[in-house]
């Protein structure tokens, strides 16, 4: 028995993320939990795959919807206000509300997504991008950002067996 | 007292950590980073910061909605 074949001992510090969502809410949380950890000292792999994949391209617009989301509820007019799911389903309105979702994340002085990824590439987290869903949808690697890894699901699995602490967002 | 300061006023959630940790790769082992922030948030996340990567938190302190940390780097 050699000993390749032994499971190593795995490393506290390090974090895998399987990023499913790409509407503008939901980048957050992914982006923010990887820059942090990798500024705590963790490893971090982030592993986009479905509507997480359009995170990695180069041109980003990202957009949220309050339709069929009854917990959206923005600051308005000193109250918290949602949206009816009619007037969310009429055309341009999820524009005009990413519009001031922007502008509410600029004013509270939060990071934009950009900005966010840019951190997470310099502090070497490692993106993997779903090779499948590239080849679903129909996107190219060239649409993508550098420096990017593309892989399939053994790829992902690879990487949790070796990760303390595997998300999934 | 410190060796360098960070101005993170009106920075939000990751940022003031993000740009903290980025401040003190400049530094040497033994220097100190002041940090300013209006984030109430960032006052459990310093010391999460701190614990976790082994710098020493030397202070903390808040005045008017402003908090300042003084951190060593270790090293």
């Amino acid at each position: 028995m050699s000993s390749t074949e032994l499971k190593p001992g795995i490393d506290p510090n390090t974090m895998s993320i399987i990023v499913t969502k790409g509407s503008l809410d939901w980048a957050y949380p992914p982006f923010i939990l990887s820059t942090t950890a990798a500024a705590m000292g963790l490893e971090v792999t982030m592993f986009f795959t479905f509507y997480g994949l359009p995170l990695l391209m180069k041109d980003l617009s990202l957009q949220v919807s309050s339709l069929g989301n009854p917990a959206m509820k923005m600051p308005m007019m000193g109250m918290h206000m949602g949206m009816p799911n009619i007037v969310s389903a009429i055309p341009g309105v999820d524009a005009a509300a990413s519009k001031m979702m922007k502008n509410l994340i600029k004013k509270k002085g939060v990071a934009s997504i950009p900005e966010l990824r840019e951190l997470a590439v310099e502090a070497d987290v490692r993106m993997i991008a779903c090779q499948m869903t590239l080849d679903l949808f129909e996107y190219s690697k060239d649409d993508m950002i550098e420096g990017i890894e593309i892989g399939g699901a053994a790829t992902y699995i690879e990487v949790a067996t070796q990760s303390h602490i595997n998300l999934f967002i | 007292m410190a060796d360098q300061l960070l101005d993170a006023k009106g920075l939000n959630c990751p940022l003031p950590i993000l740009k903290a940790k980025k401040a003190l790769k400049s530094l040497e082992g033994g220097q100190v980073l002041e940090v300013l922030s209006t984030d109430p948030g960032s006052v459990a996340d310093f010391s999460a910061f701190c614990r976790t990567t082994g710098n020493e938190l030397v202070e903390e302190s808040e005045a008017d909605g402003i908090y300042t940390y003084l951190i060593r780097k270790a090293g």
